[in-house]
């Protein structure tokens, strides 16, 4: 069973009706997700691709089962619709949505501490990419056909640099078990630790890629929980070693402002940790390949 | 989004927070006037630019009457502020703020930061005020004291009486202390801040605590529901190129080197920047075109980029995911045909549709570079640039 999603997984898709909703549900659906509904209030009663629209969570859980979703509501309001889902019943979401204001976050990450661990949800985002387990589910806007399935669990923040790695491991014969964005916002769902302890713990996962960038404190804290509980081998590549400090790169949490924050201090902690850092974004194919043949040797 | 200091006082002390009586001038005579309103013989004179380290810098001076308020003035307005912050260029002077001089015993540093390890709201004090919050962590780390917010209910007094404590503040001025504390707090809150700082905030010689200094920065992604904290913006302080970005939806950030990129997505952008390095180039800007990369869009980018007089060569890399190849390609094809450019240019494509999209560019009799790998793209624009740099000092020379 790959983390988080697999063929079972019943996605509901909150805010389908819109344009670009609508686009990624069709890839959603032809990859072969289970997409069983979407909510969007005051649409309910409505279909998008034959798949039946719902006016709140709750409904939409209750006729069809739903335990994933994927957020595509505009900044203002997705942070409501994260709560929403968490109040629903959904056990994963994953919110694509790029722009929702930090305070909003806090407050959502505030809401998911009412529910006890065993009933509360695990977010991935915002603005990010999604998460694919090759082969069975696609809950993003990833290419579904970049990736092979197999062994290699990644976890990254930029959504392109997550396709460049995938690529890569194609172009080698090489697959992925789970791929994982965590977006690129200062207060986010999941850090990295929280994937890699996912992993950890996956055996479908023999390897893990990591592909962090400036700024804020979870590639630090990922170096510490690798050292500390991981047997599994990692390998790192870190965007940002020519980005100037004190500038938002991007994405709104890329941005130098304290020390441990860049890209070079970044792949020191991650080296000390035993982590095998790729140098180059072009490398990090091949990086993956000799430690996973080392691993077997 | 940064705003000036006369802008964040207005707004704490909307909040109950304490700060001198204080005018804004935009001529040496306008300044000098306010200072007769404000009265007094003492008064101080600060350079509203959006960067720290201005007393440093020489942006804040002392003055005791009005021809030294003309003389200081005159030659800070026009002028281009240089301080640790700014970067070499500096920023533009085009509004100095008057204050009241006032008498002080105490200086104390007072920060809201948005803390990404705890996610929450943190304050950051202490008692070694007027020094930078850098140097006090490397000099008097002891003297740091914080403590987060919980969201759910807000900053409580008596985690706000703690600090106070905890800084030595007079047991008399705790509630004034108090005050201080919710007000930066409820304005950081409800305006969507991401950084409070006042730096100074003092205890003046008659016992009040007053904001010396005041520095506000706000989350852009919460500014559609403060339209009155967006109309703050001020275009004098950003650089030209990177507000037209801005307004065309492009994140663009403008560097000192001459390669100039155009990517999709932020990551690829930087790693795109730190590839070129590798390869012995200097990246002259981060530009992330976003998803959809239309041949509007990419010619947007274009025009941008080549507005850099810098550039000397320029590097496409497109990861295509939703998008394909085929369509970028279109777009790069059209941008130039449009819009020659007359520096090299290298497209690396990659995902969906790769081969059509290099048949595409191939077929377009423009002089592109093709590469398939983003070091090789990399590699080859330092070359290209290598190469036309060498060519022109020729030319020159033979000329």
């Amino acid at each position: 069973m790959s983390i988080f999603i697999n063929r079972e997984s019943r996605v509901i898709v909150q805010g389908i009706t819109g344009r670009m909703a609508q686009f990624h549900t069709k890839e959603m659906l032809d990859y072969g997700t289970n997409v069983v509904g979407g909510v969007v209030p005051g649409k309910g009663g409505e279909q998008v691709f034959g798949v039946p629209v719902f006016n709140t969570v709750k409904e939409a859980v209750e006729a069809t089962g739903a335990d994933a979703s994927l957020v595509f509501v505009p900044p203002p309001f997705a942070a409501d619709s994260i709560m929403e889902a968490a109040d629903g019943g959904i056990r994963y979401c994953v919110c694509i949505t790029d722009g929702i204001p930090a305070q909003d976050m806090i407050q959502v990450k505030r809401y998911m501490l009412r529910y006890p661990k065993e009933r509360r949800m695990v977010l991935t985002g915002p603005n990010c990419a999604g998460t694919i387990s090759p082969g069975k589910a696609l809950l993003g806007i990833m290419p579904g056909h970049i990736y092979l399935p197999g062994n290699v669990g990644i976890v990254g923040r930029s959504g392109t640099l997550g396709y460049e790695a995938a690529q890569q491991l194609k172009d080698l014969g090489i697959g992925v078990s789970t791929s994982v964005g965590i977006g690129g916002d200062p207060i986010n769902g999941s850090s990295f630790r929280d994937i890699l302890e996912a992993f950890e713990s996956d055996p479908e996962t023999h390897v893990v890629c990591l592909i962090g960038e400036i700024g804020g404190p979870q590639e630090a804290e990922a170096a510490a929980y690798i050292q500390n509980h991981m047997t599994k081998p990692v390998i790192a590549y870190i965007a940002g070693l020519t980005a100037p400090k004190g500038r938002t790169m991007g994405h709104a949490g890329a941005i130098i402002s304290a020390f441990g924050e860049s890209a070079s201090e970044k792949v020191e902690i991650l080296s000390g940790a035993g982590v095998t850092v790729a140098e180059n974004p072009s490398v990090i194919g091949e990086t993956i390949a000799r430690v996973m043949k080392k691993k077997a040797a | 989004m940064d705003i000036h200091e006369y802008q964040a006082k207005e707004i704490l002390k909307s909040f109950g927070v304490a700060v001198p009586d204080g005018a804004l001038a935009y001529s040496p005579e306008q300044a000098a006037y306010r200072a007769r309103e404000l009265g007094g013989n003492k008064w101080i004179v600060k350079a509203q630019v959006h960067a720290g380290g201005r007393g440093k810098a020489g942006g804040v001076k002392l003055c005791a009457s009005d021809h030294e308020i003309i003389d200081v003035t005159g030659d800070l307005f026009g002028r281009k502020l240089v301080t640790h912050q700014t970067g070499p260029e500096g920023k533009g002077i085009y509004r100095v703020y008057v204050e009241a001089a006032c008498a002080f015993d105490r200086e104390i540093y007072l920060g809201f930061v948005l803390d990404r390890t705890s996610q929450r709201v943190m304050i950051v004090a202490s008692s070694e005020g007027g020094m930078e919050i850098e140097e006090i962590s490397a000099n008097r780390p002891d003297s740091i004291v914080r403590s987060t917010v919980e969201p759910a209910v807000g900053l409580r007094d008596f985690q706000a009486r703690e600090i106070a404590f905890q800084l030595g503040i007079p047991p008399e001025l705790t509630q004034q202390m108090v005050r201080t504390l919710q007000g930066c707090y409820r304005a950081f809150r409800e305006l969507d801040a991401t950084m409070v700082e006042i730096n100074p905030l003092v205890i003046t010689a008659d016992k009040r605590i007053v904001a010396l200094d005041a520095k506000m920065t706000f989350d852009s992604n919460a500014l559609f529901r403060h339209p009155q904290i967006a109309e703050l913006r001020d275009k004098s302080q950003e650089d030209p190129r990177e507000s037209r970005a801005a307004d065309r939806g492009l994140a663009y950030i403008g560097l000192s080197g001459n390669i100039g990129c155009i990517v999709n997505g932020a990551g690829l952008a930087m790693a795109t920047m730190d590839t070129i390095k590798l390869a012995g180039g200097e990246p002259a800007n981060f530009l992330d075109i976003g998803g959809g990369a239309t041949p509007e869009r990419v010619a947007k980018a274009f025009r941008l980029v080549t507005s850099d007089k810098n550039v000397q060569a320029i590097l496409v890399n497109i990861f295509a995911g939703i998008n394909r190849c085929d369509w970028v390609a279109e777009g790069v094809v059209q941008a130039l045909k449009a819009e020659p450019v007359d520096v090299p240019v290298i497209v690396r494509l990659a995902g969906t549709n790769v081969e059509e999209g290099q048949k595409i560019l191939a077929k377009s009799g423009l002089p592109i570079i093709r590469a398939n790998s983003l070091m090789e793209a990399a590699t080859r624009a330092v070359t290209a640039w290598k190469n036309d740099l060498a060519q022109n000092t020729k030319l020159r020379a033979m000329k």
